[in-house]
């Protein structure tokens, strides 16, 4: 019964615990088990077994007493560790963050909370969501429960930044996990794990309460196992939040009711900057599937052309990293985290720059720094119009593109990343090669527009790849319907066989 | 960018000839509102250290600013009230640095896109103030930002404590145009800009509390020559102190062109104690502050109806109020300029104008002469003579009127009408019954005045020939005795009158 339970997704559990075929409690001891069991796999920076079970509890009881149940009542979720929880450890899996208790909620959790899910712990993730291998964590990287097919037992990537929360998805530590995204942190590990997962347009998710990686960019989105799930879990996470400037003022559809794979009248844009030189032939052959997919859902597809696509990976490497510069300036040893005071040195007393000097170094990890050290270049006397603004241009070109885009078409396949997963390490000499993870997803993250992955296939490798769509500003409605007539096309169930 | 069209006279003589000195003011004002700029703490001065702090000023992990409205209405008042352009489209950006007084590791401020552009202060020419003649000073911008909080170097042996109470605080920084010549336009400046800020109500003035500070841009040159370079004393909190540092400013350059050296632009603190400035850091290890736009926060547009809002509430302004002091109440230049000075000044002597000749059924002309004498002169007299005697609770204006009133019937003399005031604020009696009471009225009853008057010429029959003989200087001499024989109750007019009749 129990490692059953553990297969179900959002809506089935909720569905299980509302018509009583099994009490919240239940759910939520499966799960906890299942965290509890995968220590081999790091997923979990903290695990909150005792928070999973309480408000599991709370919804048995409210179910018994005859009150009306949330939209997620009874489902126990992953929270990435970049959402600051109250009373529970937030450390955006860095050193600096270590022991850091937050004395409140960020927005999207407590909406969470507030729809009845509970927490099973915080997930591991690339140290300030600056990574795509979730290898940057300061608590040792996440492993990826999936192995390459015949026997292969390379550590593999389970992507980044939310990687902590694409591995336990995919590996039934929980059923759902929230996610970041500013430059593909969502959509890149939900291909590598063979899950789904959405960034909704900039705005939807408050970011209150989650520690800030790129402020312009940063979005917060569900990952689950299927495109319901995510649209069940995103209506309770999205909504106008006051204390939020950038958060829009707009009302949250019923997405997951109106769910239609029906695409019939819609059509369907393939960006040709998409297709690089010595791109992946089973990432073309994976496209191409795609395209037949939603062709036979009844889209129309067309070819269109983004043409700034190949100056918006550079462009997010300076907008990024020159925002988190200022954003990180806050971690300086004076309020709270670590603080390293330095020893007296030659007589002479150790003082403020010293202090922070030292916490800095002690407190951030090589890629952090790194990009600080980026983002404090390019915003620097002489280099700012070069670089911040130039690339401040680009990204009005780049989201230029997409409104002439959406003149002859709804949504745009492309794929979700250049490759599969791969083994851990394999790219540590090679933060170019590293970032180009990146280079399908950062142009809709300038943009601030609504995109998602979605697995589609399997690599000869037997690793799973994913499919990514973009949709018009608003429009999760018509993303996540194309999302689902490829679900219902690939009819992906591949799952990782447990080796932890 | 200057304004040359009237230029200062004023000159520092030094070994070469004479200088010109180049001011220009930044001054940092306080806002007032109940909330922080982009928090909901508390603005409150004096509070307990760090009882006045939210979670986005202690900049926590994950905070966000969310501009306040009413600080950013503020600042568009103020705009509107130095004749400002009024920016529809303004955008916050950081200003980033490190220190401990600075949670966030930025500033949020308006450095490519303020609130506010260019506008203009008058200083009305006071020769005694050494402003020969109306001078206009430009304004360049006006913008919004947070300020810091506040370092205490004196808890602990080896550490600094932090205070974030005033983290946060909105700041309107006014930057004038090089505009300014002299130590006594500066501190014109500083004043009136003060009173149209305390007129709109967009910052206390409260200079000793720090809610106006200015930074003293101060540069010489030989008349006629292009400017010279400046140096920037940095928050320096009263006029005197803004004047002192110019001319101790000029000299020090002054001396140190003269002495074959260059002025280097830096920025400078000012010591009160010893009167003297002193350097804080040159340009070459100037911060390089690495502004860029806020990305936590959105373009600020303001629409029509919102500036509209602005410009309707607000209230007549110093220029205004003083044209129509001396236009249309007929005051004096002098007593309209000082009535107008303090929102407190204008504030009292118009309420009690009103009460005034609303008793006396006359216009508020008929009565503005007088009752700017009792505001300006009797009033602040007798409440200084009684020092902590007085009792400012009793101060109203219906009080004060009531005893305008009896004076300008006659039934009570200025000297009456002085002391009937200094009963009231002590007692807080009625000043009617207390002239009653106290037997502080005038007798204007002539039969009365007619028969003292007759005493007084028959003791004094030789002055009466003398007056009579062309000594027209001793009607004052038989005034007085008159006077003194009635206690200095008869009404001084119609002992004037029936004497003159008498004396014939």
């Amino acid at each position: 019964m129990m490692s059953e339970l553990t297969d179900l997704g959002v809506k089935a559990i909720r569905d299980g615990v509302a018509s009583g075929d099994f009490s919240a409690r239940e759910v939520a001891e499966a799960f906890n088990a299942n965290v509890a069991a995968a220590g081999a796999l790091n997923a979990f920076i903290v695990a909150t077994p005792e928070k999973a079970l309480a408000a599991a509890d709370a919804v048995d009881e409210a179910r018994s007493a005859g009150k009306q149940l949330g939209p997620m009542a009874g489902v126990p979720i992953g929270m990435k560790d970049l959402f600051c929880t109250d009373g529970v450890q937030t450390t955006a899996a860095s050193h600096i963050l270590e022991g850091f208790v937050p004395r409140y909620e960020s927005t999207v959790s407590a909406n969470l909370w507030k729809a009845g899910a509970g927490m099973l712990g915080k997930l591991n993730l690339d140290q300030f969501a600056m990574g795509s291998s979730n290898e940057t964590s300061y608590f040792g990287n996440v492993v990826s429960p999936w192995r390459t097919a015949g026997g292969g037992n390379a550590a593999m990537s389970p992507g980044g930044s939310s990687g902590g929360s694409s591995a336990a998805v995919s590996a039934r530590l929980c059923p759902a996990a929230t996610g970041t995204d500013t430059g593909g942190s969502i959509r890149q590990p939900a291909a590598f794990a063979g899950i789904t997962g959405v960034k909704p347009t900039y705005g939807r998710c408050s970011r209150w309460g989650v520690v800030a990686f790129a402020s312009s960019l940063d979005q917060a989105g569900p990952m689950a196992r299927n495109v319901e799930d995510c649209a069940i879990m995103l209506e309770a996470m999205a909504g106008f939040d006051p204390k939020d400037a950038t958060s829009l003022d707009m009302p949250v559809p019923n997405w997951a009711e109106m769910l239609d794979a029906d695409l019939t009248g819609k059509r369907v844009g393939i960006p040709r900057e998409y297709r690089m030189d010595g791109m992946d032939a089973e990432i073309l052959d994976n496209w191409e599937r795609g395209k037949t997919m939603l062709r036979d859902a009844g889209a129309e597809i067309v070819d269109i052309s983004l043409p700034h696509t190949k100056y918006a990976l550079p462009a997010y490497y300076i907008i990024a990293p020159a925002e988190a510069s200022s954003n990180l300036a806050r971690y300086d040893g004076v309020r709270f985290g670590l603080r390293e005071m330095p020893s007296d040195k030659d007589g002479e007393r150790a003082g403020l720059q010293d202090m922070y000097a030292a916490t800095r170094s002690e407190g951030f990890g090589d890629e952090v720094k790194r990009r600080i050290l980026i983002g404090t270049y390019v915003l620097s006397a002489g280099f700012y119009d070069a670089y911040y603004n130039q690339a401040q241009k680009v990204r009005a070109l780049v989201a230029q593109d997409f409104e002439k885009a959406w003149g002859s078409c709804d949504v745009i396949l492309a794929p979700t990343t250049p490759t599969a997963s791969f083994p851990l390490g394999s790219l540590d000499d090679d933060p170019l090669t590293m970032y180009l993870n990146d280079v399908f997803a950062v142009p809709a993250s300038l943009a601030g527009l609504p995109a998602m992955s979605v697995p589609a296939g399997m690599n000869s490798q037997g690793l799973p790849l994913g499919l990514q769509l973009v949709a018009k500003p608003f429009d999760e409605q018509g993303l996540m319907n194309a999302g689902l007539a490829i679900e219902q096309r690939a009819g992906f169930t591949a799952r990782p066989d447990r080796w932890w | 960018m200057t304004n040359d069209v009237v230029t200062s006279t004023y000159r520092l003589q030094g070994a070469t000839g004479e200088w010109e000195v180049v001011i220009g003011l930044e001054v940092h004002a306080q806002v007032t509102s109940a909330a922080k700029l982009f928090s909901s703490a508390a603005t409150e001065f004096g509070a307990e250290p760090n009882t006045q702090v939210s979670l986005i000023d202690a900049a926590m992990p994950g905070m966000l600013p969310v501009p306040n409205r009413e600080c950013i209405r503020q600042a568009v008042r103020t705009g509107m009230a130095i004749e400002a352009q009024i920016n529809k489209y303004s955008r916050f950006d950081r200003k980033n640095y490190f220190y401990a007084d600075l949670p966030q590791g930025y500033q949020i401020s308006q450095l490519y896109h303020p609130i506010v552009g260019e506008g203009q202060i008058l200083l009305e020419a006071d020769e005694k103030a050494g402003i020969p003649e109306d001078k206009i000073i430009g304004i360049e911008r006006i913008h919004v930002e947070q300020d810091a909080g506040k370092l205490m170097h004196d808890q602990h042996p080896t550490m600094s404590y932090v205070d974030l109470n005033r983290c946060g605080v909105a700041l309107m920084e006014i930057v004038s145009k090089a505009d300014m010549r002299s130590p006594a336009e500066a501190g014109a400046y500083i004043r009136k800009l003060r009173s149209i800020l305390r007129y709109v109500g967009s910052c206390d003035g409260n200079m000793e509390q720090g809610s106006m500070r200015a930074d003293v841009n101060v540069s010489v040159r030989k008349p006629g020559d292009p400017l010279g370079t400046r140096t920037e004393t940095k928050n320096v909190n009263s006029v005197r102190f803004v004047m002192a540092v110019i001319e101790g400013e000029a000299r020090r350059q002054i001396d140190l062109i003269e002495d074959g050296g260059t002025v280097v632009q830096e920025t400078r603190l000012y010591d009160p104690d010893r009167n003297e400035t002193r350097s804080m850091r040159s340009k070459e290890d100037a911060h390089d502050y690495r502004y860029f736009p806020d990305p936590d926060l959105l373009p600020l547009e303001l629409d029509e109806a919102f500036l509209e809002d602005c410009r309707a509430s607000l209230p007549e302004l110093p220029d205004a109020k003083r044209a129509r002091y001396t236009g249309e109440l007929g005051l004096t230049d002098y007593n309209a300029s000082v009535l107008t000075a303090e929102v407190e000044t204008f504030a009292r002597f118009e309420t009690l104008l009103a009460e005034t000749a609303k008793r006396l059924g006359k216009s508020e002309a008929e009565v503005a002469t007088q009752v700017a004498n009792w505001t300006l002169s009797v009033a602040p007299g007798v409440i200084k003579s009684l020092g902590e005697e007085a009792k400012l609770e009793h101060n109203t204006a219906s009080a004060q009127a009531a005893i305008l009133e009896m004076q300008a019937a006659g039934e009570v003399s200025g000297g009456q009408a002085k002391e009937i005031y200094e009963i009231v604020l002590r007692t807080g009696g009625d000043p009617a019954e207390v002239a009653d009471a106290e037997g502080l009225k005038q007798q204007s009853d002539t039969g009365a005045i007619e028969a003292e008057i007759d005493a007084v010429l028959a003791a004094n029959q030789d002055k009466v020939e003398q007056y009579r003989g062309g000594k027209d200087k001793l009607f004052g001499f038989f005034v007085g005795q008159v006077m003194k024989a009635t206690g200095g109750k008869a009404n001084p007019q119609v002992v004037n009158e029936l004497l003159k009749a008498k004396l014939g």
